[in-house]
C-alpha cells in the first residue's frame, strides 16, 4: 500500500468521523469546530488528487469565512442548545431510516455505473500535462476564456448575496444619538451663537 | 493514483452523513446549515474526483461556481438566523410559522 493510498486513507476517515460528530455534537460550538475538520480532510483529499487550487479555494473560502461565520453566529445568539436538541432520540430511528435508504439507493447506483465508451473524446477542457501547465494556471486559462459570463455572474451572486445579508441584519436604532451631516453642514454662527451684553455688576 | 471509487464512497458517506444530520437536528437550524454544507462539501468532492479521473478540468470550475454558491447561502441563511432571533428569541424551527395563515 502505497503512502499516498495511506494517506488518503486517514483523510477519508477523519472527513467521515468528524462530519458524524457535526451532526451528533450537543454543542454546536464542537459541531463547528468539526465542521472545520471536516473541512481540512477534504482539502487534504482533494491535494492528493491534484487539485490544489480547490483545495487552498476550499481552505480559504470555506474555513476561513463560512466556517468563521457560523462559530461567529453560534456564539452571538444567546440560545439554550440543550434545549434544542431534545428531540434527538425521537427522529433518531427516522433518521436512520433514511440514511439506509439512501445509501444504499448509492450503492445501487454505485454497482451499475460504468463509463461511456467516448467519455474521453467529450472531455470540455482537457487537463494539461502537469509538467506543462500546473493545475491553477490550467484553471485559469480555462476560467477567464470559456467560463468567463460564469465566472462574472458568480461574483454577482456573492454581491447580491453580501447585500442580502447586510440589509436583513441591519438596523436602524431610534434610541441613539447620530452624526446628522446635513444639519453639521448647514450650521452657521448666526444662528447657533448669541452675543450677550453682560452689565458690570448684573447677572444676565 | 486512488481509485475513482475511494472518492465517491467517501463523497456518499458524507452525503448521507448531511441527510442524517438534517433529519436528527430537526430542532437547531444552525446544525441544519451545516449539515448542507457537509452535503455541498461531498458534491464538490464527487466533482473534483471524476474531473481527474478523467481529466477534465470543467469538475473543478464547477466546484468553484458550488463553492461560491454553497458561501453566499451560508451568508444569506445566517443573516435570516440573526434577524429571526432577533424577532422571536428563538431558533426553533418549530416556531417558524409567522407566515401561516
Amino acid at each position: 500500500m502505497g503512502i499516498t493510498l495511506l494517506a488518503f486513507y486517514l483523510f477519508a476517515i477523519v472527513a467521515v468521523c468528524s462530519g458524524l460528530f457535526v451532526v451528533l455534537a450537543r454543542n454546536p460550538v464542537h459541531s463547528v469546530l468539526w465542521l472545520i475538520l471536516a473541512f481540512f480532510s477534504a482539502v487534504g483529499m482533494f491535494i492528493l488528487v491534484g487539485a490544489e487550487f480547490i483545495a487552498m479555494l476550499l481552505a480559504i473560502v470555506y474555513v476561513g469565512a463560512v466556517a468563521v461565520l457560523f462559530l461567529f453566529v453560534v456564539m452571538m445568539l444567546d440560545v439554550d442548545f440543550v434545549e434544542l436538541k431534545g428531540g434527538m432520540a425521537k427522529y433518531l430511528p427516522f433518521g436512520l431510516a433514511i440514511g439506509a435508504v439512501l445509501l444504499i439507493e448509492l450503492g445501487l447506483v454505485f454497482g451499475h455505473w460504468n463509463v461511456a465508451d467516448n467519455a474521453e473524446a467529450l472531455r470540455q477542457s482537457v487537463t494539461p500535462d502537469i509538467a506543462d501547465k500546473h493545475n491553477t494556471i490550467a484553471l485559469g486559462s480555462v476560467i477567464y476564456t470559456d467560463y468567463i459570463y460564469l465566472f462574472q455572474a458568480s461574483g454577482l451572486i456573492l454581491l447580491v448575496a453580501m447585500i442580502g445579508a447586510i440589509v436583513l441584519t441591519l438596523r436602524h436604532r431610534t434610541d441613539v444619538k447620530r452624526q446628522n451631516i446635513q444639519t453639521q453642514m448647514h450650521r452657521d454662527p448666526a444662528k447657533t451663537m448669541e452675543i450677550k451684553n453682560v452689565k458690570p455688576g448684573q447677572g444676565l | 493514483m486512488i481509485p475513482l471509487e475511494h472518492y465517491l464512497t467517501v463523497a456518499a458517506i458524507l452525503f448521507v452523513i448531511g441527510i442524517f444530520g438534517i433529519f436528527v437536528n430537526r430542532k437547531n437550524v444552525i446544525v441544519i446549515l451545516m449539515s448542507i454544507e457537509l452535503m455541498l462539501l461531498a458534491v464538490n468532492i464527487n466533482l473534483v474526483a471524476f474531473s481527474a479521473h478523467h481529466g477534465d478540468l470543467t469538475g473543478q470550475i464547477f466546484t468553484l461556481f458550488v463553492l461560491t454558491v454553497a458561501a453566499a447561502e451560508a451568508a444569506i441563511g445566517l443573516a435570516i438566523l440573526v434577524c429571526f432571533f432577533r424577532n422571536r428569541g428563538t431558533i426553533a424551527v418549530e416556531d417558524v410559522n409567522v407566515m401561516k395563515g
